[in-house]
């Protein structure tokens, strides 16, 4: 009935998971709690989890990146304790826990925290720049959005029920193989990926047909912003690479569940081929991860510095080589691996040739900075902050790139510092300057800037602080993953790095005093005008929150920068002589309901309840059946309505002026 | 707006994709054919099936097709060098190295 789910599942065995478990339960009954006590559900259900509008989309993917981002700290600041803690002795943390503990870090901070990070900024902001009133399909991003939460479900829930993978968030076989690992965990990872990874292709699908096919008219390839240029660049990177991690994912499931040999020793299975494909995808994805941030950057750094982005077509360019030259570094994740010089030489050399068009940009934020009047708000100076940090990265890297030298580095905490020094200020940082860049054009009020800017010194100190002892301790032999040690010299540097983690936890709580502040203060910052920056680009030119069809009438675009353009010829925010009826998507259960039953498909096919697994996949395709066979899916909003809208806001804008 | 194919098109489509699914099962199961040509033909039915879907399915075809379209497939094909062809290249020179 219940597969291999008995009651030995619960996380009774330790104090420590127990408390992990609690905390998970707690926080959601919380949730409901308050949820509930606001009644608030439906308001909930039909504005938002039903919601089909790319905005809201947007902001349901940011929040569930914030809430992982929450959980992926959690485990990175216990195992900074536990590696403080480990001179001589076994910390507090048992062995299990510990792998467990860093295989869940890697896995939320990339698939759940990162991901969905990406794609809610996207979803807000590339829309609106390219000024089209929603993404090619509506219902596809909603779906996209549910199988993603799906997928985040299924590691959370591993924390209360059974345990996660041991296998770090790579999960090389043949030790994430059912002869080494007959538990649950490496399952859940498994699933936890499939489920997940078929939401991003989709969202890739989504938004390439987006930015090719709903631009604005007269908003040629060249007009488009930086930010939706690298949005267009990762979607392409998405649809082409999460296929092979699906295909990875799948053939080890498939060896786990029933019996095969594809990365088994034995058979005629070859455990590198996972490595392999896992690369495929594995490095497009650093590349899908940090390109938007770029974007996000380049934004940021024209409206801060209040000039035309430097070098627009060099950027433009760098980011599409960058595009295909993703795909020709993947075996530098494997140097070690035993191939021959050749090949090695080959993938070293590739590598150090997409640092080339990574520094061209560089150039291109300096240089539109230089004799710039720039404006220090929180987003400028994680901008900053990243082009500092991650030129580092970027050396570091490129030392790596050289096979003799990653034969000494690799599998030590250099390559930890290494990835580290890239994704947190070229991934994090782009994302959390994104997030403040655009607030106030989801809710209508700005951000809080003194507590943006002590996030930012907590979260840069913090950063060095915790990661520049890893590149010593690399330089001394330190490996990876160690639970426990027993050289002394390693651990005043390892005292100083969880030091570190501890400057990161005040930039975290910094930035959840930001948002109680600028909820307290939302009235005072309330921004009227939806273009709180003196802003260049086209989603400044709507009303802030946008309403849900964006622009009342669809702009005529003549310049790289739309509303500069139109604000030097004096015909921003002019009332169009008449509105017109707008077809709008209606809001729709059906991926809500998909992806409740994607969660329940995985769980069951982890603990093997086939039963249950027949039935929520029976559900998920009832359901698509219905849904496409639906033909009620839009609906008109008159000119009357629209014009209504749109009369409050030219009130509101006029009683500003 | 683009054809969507007519019903026949489709059940030739179809035909065709069984066929060629049904040949490697067979091989497979029947062993008549030695190891490696057995795996030789089952890749020829693997390409041939993705050019069926393209044509029958997704209504690709080099005289109708927007030029966008064949774009699209060309950088594809690139891409699917790099990771196939690079994929055996890496495994190939591997395997041979565990042999010496």
């Amino acid at each position: 009935m219940f597969g291999k789910l008995t009651i030995e599942a619960l996380p009774l065995y330790s104090a420590i998971a127990a408390g992990g478990a609690l905390v998970t339960v707690g926080g959601a009954a919380l949730v409901v709690l308050i949820i509930t006590w606001l009644r608030a559900w439906k308001y909930l259900w039909t504005e938002w989890l039903t919601s089909v509008d790319h905005k809201r989309i947007g902001v349901m993917y940011i929040v569930l990146a914030l809430i992982m981002l929450l959980r992926g700290f959690v485990d990175a600041i216990m195992m900074r304790t536990q590696q403080a803690m480990a001179l001589n002795s076994g910390g507090y943390l048992p062995p299990e826990h510990f792998d467990q503990i860093f295989s869940s870090h890697g896995t939320i901070m990339i698939f759940f925290m990162a991901m969905p990070f990406m794609t809610g900024l996207v979803n807000l902001a590339m829309p609106l720049q390219i000024g089209t009133r929603d993404v090619a399909f509506p219902f596809l991003n909603s779906l996209s959005l549910w199988l993603s939460a799906a997928g985040a479900g299924l590691v959370m829930v591993s924390l209360v029920i059974g345990k996660f993978s041991t296998a770090g968030w790579t999960g090389y076989p043949p030790y994430s193989g059912i002869e080494y690992n007959p538990g649950v965990g490496v399952d859940y990872w498994i699933w936890a990926l499939l489920i997940s990874g078929v939401g991003s292709t989709l969202s890739g699908i989504n938004f390439v047909v987006t930015i090719l096919k709903r631009r604005a008219p007269g908003m040629s390839l060249m007009r488009m912003t930086p930010f939706t240029w690298t949005a267009l660049v990762t979607s392409v990177l998405m649809i082409f690479a999460f296929p092979a991690l699906t295909v990875a994912c799948g053939l080890l499931a498939l060896d786990r569940l029933l019996g095969m040999h594809f990365f088994t020793n034995d058979h005629g299975g070859n455990m590198m081929n996972f490595v392999n494909l896992f690369w495929i995808w594995g490095h497009p994805e650093v590349y899908i991860l940090i390109l938007p941030a770029f974007g996000v950057f380049s934004e940021v750094v024209s409206t801060f510095a209040r000039k035309r982005l430097f070098g627009y077509e060099s950027l433009v360019y760098a980011t599409a080589a960058i595009g295909l030259l993703s795909f020709t570094v993947w075996l530098h994740h494997f140097f070690t691996m035993g191939s021959s010089a050749t090949v090695n030489a080959f993938f070293g050399i590739m590598t150090m040739v997409i640092a080339v068009p990574t520094g061209v940009k560089v150039f291109n934020w300096l240089l539109t900075m230089f004799r710039g009047r720039i404006t220090f708000h929180p987003s400028m100076l994680f901008t900053i902050g990243f082009i500092v940090t991650f030129v580092i990265g970027g050396m570091t890297g490129v030392l790596l790139a050289m096979p003799p030298a990653d034969f000494l580095l690799h599998n030590t905490t250099f390559l930890v510092a290494h990835f580290h020094n890239m994704i947190i200020p070229g991934v994090l940082f782009g994302y959390l300057a994104g997030y403040m860049y655009w607030f106030p054009k989801a809710f209508g009020f700005k951000i809080n800037e003194p507590w943006g800017v002590r996030a930012f010194w907590f979260w840069i100190v913090g950063f060095y602080l915790a990661f520049m002892p890893l590149y010593v301790l690399g330089f001394m032999g330190m490996p990876r993953r160690m639970e426990q040690y027993n050289d002394p010299a390693w651990a005043p540097w390892l005292m100083a790095a969880a030091a570190g983690a501890f400057l990161i936890l005040i930039g975290i709580a910094c930035l959840a005093m930001q948002v109680v502040a600028t909820f307290r203060d939302r009235r005072r910052d309330a921004d009227v005008t939806g273009d709180p920056y003196d802003g260049r680009t086209l989603e400044w030119a709507t009303a802030s929150p946008p309403p849900a069809y964006n622009f009342a009438i669809l702009p005529q675009i003549r310049d790289r920068e739309p509303l500069l353009d139109m604000k030097e010829r004096g015909v921003a925010w002019q009332k169009p002589a008449r509105y017109e009826d707008i077809e709008m998507p209606k809001s729709s259960a059906a991926g809500v309901v998909m992806g409740a039953f994607a969660f329940v498909l995985g769980f069951a096919m982890v603990w093997h309840i086939w039963w249950l697994v027949g039935a929520s996949a029976l559900v998920m395709w009832l359901t698509m059946i219905l849904r496409s066979s639906d033909d009620d899916q839009e609906y008109r909003l008159s000119a009357a309505e629209v014009a209504r809208i749109e009369e409050a806001r030219y009130r509101a804008l006029g009683s500003r002026a | 707006m683009e054809s969507h194919g007519t019903r026949a098109n489709y059940i030739v489509g179809f035909v065709l994709a069984v066929v060629l699914t049904a040949i490697p099962f067979a091989l497979v199961a029947t062993q008549s054919l030695s190891r490696t040509q057995t795996v030789l033909v089952i890749a020829a039915a693997a390409v041939l099936q993705i050019l069926v879907h393209l044509r029958f399915f997704l209504h690709m075809s080099f005289s109708r097709s927007p030029r966008e379209n064949l774009l699209a497939v060309a950088f594809t094909a690139v891409l699917i060098f790099l990771m196939v062809g690079g994929s055996i290249w890496v495994m190939l020179d591997l395997h041979m190295r565990m042999a010496l």
